[in-house]
């Protein structure tokens, strides 16, 4: 019987393949519940297995299911004549052109199967893991080059050795899965296509520093991913890559998955640690790191869901393979999120080293508008504004911090030329003080000062001192707040001012109002 | 939940707590359970899960007014939640919060509309999830037809 795969992505959900999937079921059709290749603009974009290879359709609605569905099986079946088809799928130059290992298997995979995994790969890097010293363990991670895929960008390698080297009663292993910053959805989809890369990783990554727990922090705005790796985790469990003696080696890991509430803030690794406890995600003064003094107050490695889920395949391959990837520091691929007003969004997996004009112009196809593209964020909302004069910036860590810029976690936010600079740096001010957690004045009162000041500069009173006081708010906030929340929200504020200060002058109103009715 | 006794509350709400008191910082799962269970987490909720969980009330209230999604007064009937997180703005998430929330209460009886900051689905904004389901794609035109159950 022929099978038909309907992503059960939440993106893809969004726009009706819930509804397709029931109709293909409703037709006697066999559904497999797959993640999405993450070329979301063709979502919900369907499956079919065939001699060739698994062939794809695209916006597919529950009104086209009947006359796919009828004779799937037959191999005479009139598949290129439908507007939506898409040819084989993996030989869509989307994808043909990328170079997927952290996302090789989202979207081909049924990720509620532990032995599709399997036969996809899966456990080879837990096997080989197994087999060595925890130290040696690290000494691979080390030698990848892999750097904290959270946005921060610390070598995973050192972490995981100053948890190894600490010594306790007892050590956690904590994914940070609070993906919240706009323009970012790669934690989410590798979790729901593909969630038990994640298991593997921080199974990995426990025998690696001692540790006997884990916790997965999901953020609640996240349910469906939650629910994948809920899935996942029994499913490892019952098969013996969980718990108690795994896979033989007598390593014993206990996984839990906790769901945030709400808090933006919580993606901070120490806040996330105190939401952990039960309590308040209030930012930690630092020292002690939390690979010293972590969750309860024990020795945690905590890393965010992709630096985890690069693991396996480095296990599996050699740290020297993943090595080979990627330019200068930035070694290995990044998976780059095309998101806002773009024509073809989605996931971009490549080494380190594309330019940035290449993914929004190549990859993205510009703006979903179809106008002229004004300003890209790159790294989310605590990152700067880049104009496409700037396009030719290569994607790694150190050219974006020369170029006062971040990478983080590969998030590109796209704005047509309607967009008020403004407005974005007012913005940039209005979510740190909606989301601070409080507990440093910088962040907290920084914020809202920064909001009250830029209003101002709108309105046009007294611009030019106010500018001044804009920019040293910024600065006591960059070098006075605990967190990065406080400590980058004036990076957006200050790259539109460098970028866009004709938005800040009140004098040029007239296009300006123009493009706050649009935006 | 209108119809939940006081007593009958103030129990299920400490078998709740119990359930996981053998669970290291229990007080997130417990919050959780309570607002499946019954829509909202009232003063005397905060009072019942303190006392089960060996803690103060004080830290428990600290707690729930932290978290947006811990509710201190009964749900409304209906929720549209609109993100505007600036993947959304760049495709005009600003103008049609604004707009939702004007015209509230014309898309039924009790309806709240939120505010939210990024649901992972920034490719195919604005995105919003209205009543538990997430939408991509949205528009006042999108919103009126997934709400028109709501005026029947």
């Amino acid at each position: 019987m022929t099978t038909v795969y309907v992503p059960g992505d939440a993106a893809a959900v969004s726009v009706g393949a819930d509804e397709v999937a029931a109709a293909f079921e409703a037709a006697g059709v066999s559904v497999v519940r797959n993640g999405s290749r993450g070329m979301l603009w063709l979502e919900p974009l369907i499956e079919v297995a065939t001699d060739d290879g698994r062939v794809g359709f695209a916006n597919v609605t529950p009104e086209d299911v009947e006359a796919l569905a009828g004779g799937l099986d037959q191999p005479d079946h009139p598949w290129t004549e439908h507007p939506s088809f898409l040819g084989v799928v993996d030989e869509h130059p989307w994808l043909a052109g990328q170079q997927r290992v952290s996302f090789a298997r989202v979207g081909v995979v049924d990720p509620s199967s532990v032995t599709d995994y399997e036969a996809h790969g899966g456990w080879a890097g837990l096997r080989r893991a197994l087999s060595m010293s925890p130290a040696e363990v690290v000494a691979e991670v080390t030698e990848s080059g892999l750097r904290g895929r959270g946005g921060a960008g610390f070598p995973a390698g050192i972490k995981w050795k100053t948890v190894l080297e600490t010594q306790a009663d007892q050590k956690f292993v904590a994914c940070n899965f609070d993906e919240g910053d706009s323009g970012t959805f790669a934690d989410r989809m590798v979790v729901e296509g593909d969630p038990f890369t994640l298991v593997e990783g921080m199974t990995i990554a426990a025998h690696a520093v001692g540790a006997t727990e884990g916790y997965v922090y999901v953020r609640s705005e996240y349910p469906h991913a939650a629910a994948a790796l809920r899935r996942a985790i029994d499913a490892a469990y019952t098969h013996g890559f969980l718990g108690r003696d795994i896979l033989g080696s007598g390593l014993t890991f206990e996984l839990h998955v906790r769901i945030g509430a709400g808090a933006y803030i919580c993606g901070e690794e120490s806040s996330m640690l105190d939401s952990l406890e039960g309590r308040r995600g209030e930012v930690r003064a630092k020292p002690p790191i939390p690979a010293i003094s972590g969750l309860f107050g024990r020795p945690t490695a905590v890393n965010n869901v992709l630096t985890l889920c690069a693991v396996p395949m480095i296990l599996a391959d050699g740290g020297a393979a993943y090595a080979a990837l990627g330019t200068g520091r930035s070694r290995g691929t990044q998976v780059f999120q095309l998101a806002g007003n773009i024509r073809h969004g989605g996931i971009v997996e490549l080494p380190f080293g594309v330019t940035l004009g290449e993914l929004v112009e190549e990859y993205g196809g510009g703006t979903l508008t179809g106008r002229p593209v004004r300003a890209v964020q790159v790294g989310g909302p605590l990152a700067a504004y880049l104009p496409p004069e700037q396009f030719g910036l290569p994607m790694d860590y150190e050219a974006f911090a020369e170029a006062g810029a971040m990478v983080g976690h590969g998030g590109i936010v796209v704005f047509d030329d309607t967009v008020d600079m403004a407005r974005m740096a007012r913005f940039a001010m209005e979510f740190c003080s909606a989301e601070s957690c409080g507990k440093c004045t910088p962040c907290r009162i920084g914020s809202t000062r920064g909001v009250e000041t830029i209003d101002r500069i709108i309105a046009g009173q007294d611009v030019s001192a106010n500018l001044v006081l804009l920019d040293d708010l910024c600065e006591t906030m960059t070098k006075g707040s605990l967190c990065a929340m406080g400590g980058l929200t004036p990076m957006p504020v200050q790259s539109a001012l460098r970028h866009w200060p004709e938005d800040f002058d009140p004098a040029s109103t007239g296009s300006t109002s123009e493009r706050g009715v649009d935006a | 939940m209108e119809t939940t006794s006081v007593t009958h509350r103030a129990a299920l709400v400490r078998a709740i707590a119990a359930q996981h008191t053998a669970h290291r910082g229990a007080l997130m799962p417990v919050l959780h359970d309570v607002m499946d269970e019954l829509g909202y987490i009232s003063r005397e909720d905060v009072e019942a899960v303190a006392d089960v969980l060996n803690l103060s009330v004080a830290d428990v209230h600290g707690v729930v007014s932290f978290y947006k999604d811990f509710r201190t007064t009964p749900p409304p009937t209906h929720t549209v939640e609109l993100c505007r997180a600036e993947a959304c703005q760049s495709v005009g998430a600003e103008a049609l919060y604004a707009d939702t929330r004007s015209r509230a209460a014309k898309l039924g009886e009790d309806v709240e509309v939120h505010e939210v900051f990024c649901f992972g689905n920034c490719a195919l904004g604005p995105a919003g999830v209205i009543d538990g389901r997430l939408h991509g794609r949205l528009s006042t035109e999108r919103i009126d037809a997934l709400t028109a159950g709501w005026r029947s």
